[in-house]
């Protein structure tokens, strides 16, 4: 079956105009967006390990309670965002127009919730005297980045809210169609998808271990 | 022949609403596992080798299914996967040697 698929293709590809990706312009260019996107994420990812590993005394300031269940609840804000964003999706592909826009809007919700909680999260981290630059347990590279890496993260959750309330307004007004809230789901997985990664390494990795 | 094989490249293979509830339910439920991992305490190389493998198992459903790549024509799988596999595995091999030699040089 996928043979086939790919010989269909390969063959009329070098005839011109047909698409040998099967998918429109703009999903093909967000795909290449998110790779490129990976790959920042990927290097401060690993940039954090590289300080951590050569640091003598990183801290695991961390707790069960409140830390480590507030990161748990805002994971799973972020997965059951990406599960309405599903529903939109396919929603819109029905063309059931305004079901769609409402897991839109349920989709930003669940983003801007997320930023809410996080953002009073690093507030009571600031009161803790825990800054970029400085904190009581160890390490002052470790503020940097818990908020370098939280914060580029937290850049990509705001952007997206945006991009879907435009998209929710333009496909609810009939300016966009179905392909554009795809490509803006792809954007919202990929943002969830860099918090599976960021969830573990940042908090788990430093859960305390006298605690 | 090619007028029909445009129209047929649109109209793609799409999962049903019980196919994501499950993908999402298995998502919490790894979720879950990181989580008692944390709880239990482990030691660290063996806790950081299981998140990887759980993480890594968690993004590869939300790629596979949420962000619909399985259901897409391998082309699109080629460019995007082998190309991340191959700039991470470079970064790897030149970066990581030098950060463990510096472990070693710890007092």
């Amino acid at each position: 079956m996928a043979e086939l698929d790919i010989d269909a293709i390969a063959g009329s590809s070098w005839e011109g105009g047909v698409a040998p990706f099967a998918t429109n312009t703009k999903k093909l260019g967000m795909w290449l967006f998110l790779l490129s996107d990976s790959l920042t994420f990927s290097t401060a990812i690993l940039a954090y390990a590289y300080v951590r590993l050569s640091s003598s005394n990183w801290p695991r300031p961390f707790e069960i309670s409140p830390a480590i269940v507030n990161a748990t609840f805002l994971t799973f804000i972020l997965l059951s965002s990406s599960l309405t964003m599903v529903m939109a999706v396919a929603a819109a592909h029905r063309n059931e127009i305004k079901r769609a826009v409402i897991y839109i809007l349920l989709t930003a919700i669940g983003g801007i919730a997320f930023v809410v909680l996080h953002l009073m999260e690093w507030f009571r981290l600031f009161n803790e005297g825990v800054t970029p630059w400085a904190n009581k347990w160890g390490d002052p590279l470790f503020g940097g980045t818990f908020f370098g890496l939280t914060g580029l993260h937290m850049l990509h959750v705001s952007i997206g809210v945006i991009y879907l309330c435009i998209i929710a307004f333009g496909f609810g007004r009939r300016k966009f169609n179905a392909d554009h809230v795809e490509v803006s789901g792809l954007y919202w997985h990929f943002v969830d998808l860099v918090w599976m990664f960021i969830f573990p390494m940042v908090y788990l990795m430093s859960v305390n271990l006298k605690g | 022949m090619s007028a029909h094989d445009a129209t047929a490249v649109e109209t793609h293979h799409s999962p049903t609403k019980k196919l994501f509830l499950w993908v999402w339910f298995w998502l919490l439920v790894l979720t879950g596992v990181e989580v008692l991992l944390a709880y239990l305490r482990l030691e660290p190389h063996l806790m950081l080798i299981l998140l990887i493998g759980l993480s890594l198992i968690k993004s590869a459903l939300i790629v596979a299914y949420f962000m619909h790549l399985r259901f897409e024509k391998l082309g699109l799988f080629l460019i995007v996967v082998p190309t991340l596999v191959f700039c991470l595995t470079m970064i790897l091999i030149f970066v990581f040697p030098d950060s463990l030699r510096i472990v070693r040089m710890h007092p």
